[in-house]
């Protein structure tokens, strides 16, 4: 891959080098006006502080931080729709919101400036994974409510570069225009690129005839072995594009080209990781929960946002030359454990499971039951053209070594079923990866 | 020779197998003969038709996994031990027969069989050098069908 500069050091990506002194201050001004602007504005914030003895006044350093009170989900679906702006509504130029499946969704709002710093942050990501004015990018995450669509199109266009704002689904034409407008970046969730290129030999596309260079994947947690398989099936670079609605969305952290996990554009948001339980801080390099802090959000300033990312972040010095830390990929959340038969078991370690087994793509669904009291999982694989033999054998055999697989890395035996190619629910946002069918 | 076998991968529930019949049907493509596998979870469907590459294409389209094997259609004798002689030749070439089914019509006094076997070629080899008549084509399967 050609590189336009020094790992993807644009004008743009100045702030992400700044020396950490300097960086430090400005995060402290930052969040200073930020904790005061919550205090003045929002109900619940100045309630919680109240209660704890606090005001903005005793914010007197970066290390304060930890005295001020979470902000949660909960909170968020407590206050619906309008309950954390900061800002009047004539202020606020746009709404987003949560594609949730159960009860009121979660609202986030935005003012012009929220905007330009959202804005900021993309095309920061973007310059940090080689993209620039000039490139074709493929905006396949779904425009609307959902913060992936608009976030990535405005960013990308800031930063010069053409966008081909096609939004999420109809594969087919997602390849053809590939193809016939020669984009050379996507941006989507990684299951569904994965299933682009499985989908790609029926219209006989090769991937040697696109122009396609790089991949900007997020909204859906995702591992290495994924990442490896996307690379090799693809020949394309896959970056890890990390960010949450609550947040901004999309561009809170993004890989540079050394891919070794997204930097946190801190200047703007500020991250701590916390012990799950006891919610007490973490020193750098140990995992625990990602807790975020918005610096410049006049809408709806975040304090302490409990992300439920399970991550660690670094403070290693990235071979790119950023300052900013950087966050472990995360491969998992907390709500996406599940305890079964009383072992904890994240997704993740299914997929890293069904990927060793050689020639699986992993559309897979894990499904809970409760059969006499007795927990039950299954785990759904989607049979690909590669795993398909003529023989009933062969597939059981298959089966097997998909089961075992399984079991070697989480030591839970599961029901492996094999079910036809496309039928299981498909992501053009998040993909769905446990359907727990457990009454408790 | 040799005869494209279509084989799909169905789950086992309801309806896995008439969706793709149906598509078929609709496409008026005409199936000669079929056969399923079937394993606790799953089967096979395993399909003979007249114009094997555009029923793929339309059955891929439709978001089945699809894959193509030779099979080998062969002329039996409709007597006893009409079968058992046919096979004892193939063993003693050393030729292993992994599955076979039936066609559904009568030739003559002859049934028709189409097997899948480890080494076609060196079948048909040895099938033509025991005068065993070997079909050739998905046309002459379906001519053997009408009177």
């Amino acid at each position: 891959m050609k590189k336009s500069s020094t790992c993807g050091f644009q004008p743009v990506s100045t702030p992400d080098f700044l020396p950490s002194n300097q960086l430090k201050q400005l995060q402290l001004q930052r969040l200073q006006g930020m904790v005061q602007r919550a205090y003045d504005h929002v109900a619940l914030f100045r309630q919680r502080m109240t209660e704890r003895g606090l005001t903005p006044a005793d914010l007197q350093s970066l290390a304060d931080i930890t005295q001020l009170p979470f902000t949660t989900k909960a909170d968020l679906r407590d206050t619906y729709p309008y309950g954390l702006f900061a800002s009047p509504l004539r202020d606020i130029v746009r709404l987003h919101a949560s594609t949730g499946t159960t009860g009121k969704p979660i609202v986030v709002a935005y003012t012009k400036q929220d905007l330009e710093v959202w804005q900021n942050v993309i095309m920061r990501s973007f310059a940090a994974c080689g993209l620039h004015a000039g490139d074709i990018i493929q905006n396949a995450y779904g425009y609307g409510l959902f913060t992936g669509g608009l976030g990535v199109h405005f960013g990308a266009e800031a930063l010069g570069a053409t966008v081909v704002p096609i939004s999420g689904g109809n594969t087919q034409r997602q390849l053809m225009l590939m193809k016939d407008f020669g984009s050379t970046a996507i941006c989507c969730t990684p299951s569904y690129f994965l299933h682009i290129v499985e989908r790609a030999p029926e219209f006989g596309l090769n991937w040697k005839d696109l122009s396609l260079r790089v991949g900007v994947f997020g909204a859906e947690p995702w591992t290495e072995s994924m990442r490896r398989r996307i690379e090799s099936e693809s020949g394309i670079k896959a970056y890890d594009i990390y960010g949450l609605s609550e947040i901004i969305g999309p561009g809170v952290a993004m890989e540079c080209e050394c891919q070794a996990g997204p930097h946190i554009f801190e200047d703007w948001f500020y991250p701590e990781i916390i012990d799950l339980k006891t919610g007490k801080p973490l020193p750098d390099g140990e995992e625990g929960e990602l807790v975020l802090t918005t610096l410049g959000k006049e809408a709806m300033p975040m304090i302490r946002y409990r992300t439920r990312d399970i991550t660690a972040l670094s403070s290693e010095r990235c071979e790119c030359g950023r300052t900013l830390r950087r966050i472990q990929r995360i491969g998992r959340r907390s709500d996406d454990m599940f305890i079964i038969r009383g072992v904890n078991v994240f997704p993740s370690q299914i997929e890293t499971a069904l990927l060793r087994v050689e020639g699986t793509l992993p559309h897979y669904q894990i499904i809970l039951t409760r059969n006499k009291g007795l927990d039950e999982v299954e785990v759904q694989v989607e049979v690909t053209r590669e795993l398909f033999a003529d023989t009933v054998g062969a597939i059981e055999q298959l089966q097997r070594r998909l089961s075992q697989s399984v079991e070697s890395l989480t030591g839970l035996r599961v029901n492996l079923r094999l079910v036809q190619p496309q039928t299981l629910q498909r992501s053009e946002g998040k993909a769905k990866r446990v359907i727990d069918q457990r009454k408790m | 020779m040799k005869i494209k076998q279509l084989s799909l991968f169905l789950e086992n529930k309801p309806g896995a197998l008439s969706r793709p019949m149906r598509l078929l049907a609709k496409a008026k493509f005409n199936i000669v003969t079929l056969s399923i596998a079937e394993a606790n979870q799953f089967g096979i469907l395993r399909l003979i038709l007249n114009d094997w590459e555009q029923a793929k294409k339309l059955l891929e389209k439709k978001g089945f996994v699809v894959r193509v094997t030779d099979m080998v259609a062969v002329e039996v004798p409709d007597q006893p031990g009409g079968l058992a002689n046919l096979l004892e030749m193939l063993e003693d070439a050393g030729i292993n027969v992994e599955f076979m089914y039936a066609f559904t019509e009568k030739r003559e006094n002859k049934a028709v069989m189409v097997f899948r076997f480890d080494d076609p070629d060196h079948a048909i080899k040895v099938l033509k050098r025991n005068k065993v008549n070997v079909i050739a084509s998905v046309d002459l399967l379906k001519q053997a069908g009408q009177p």
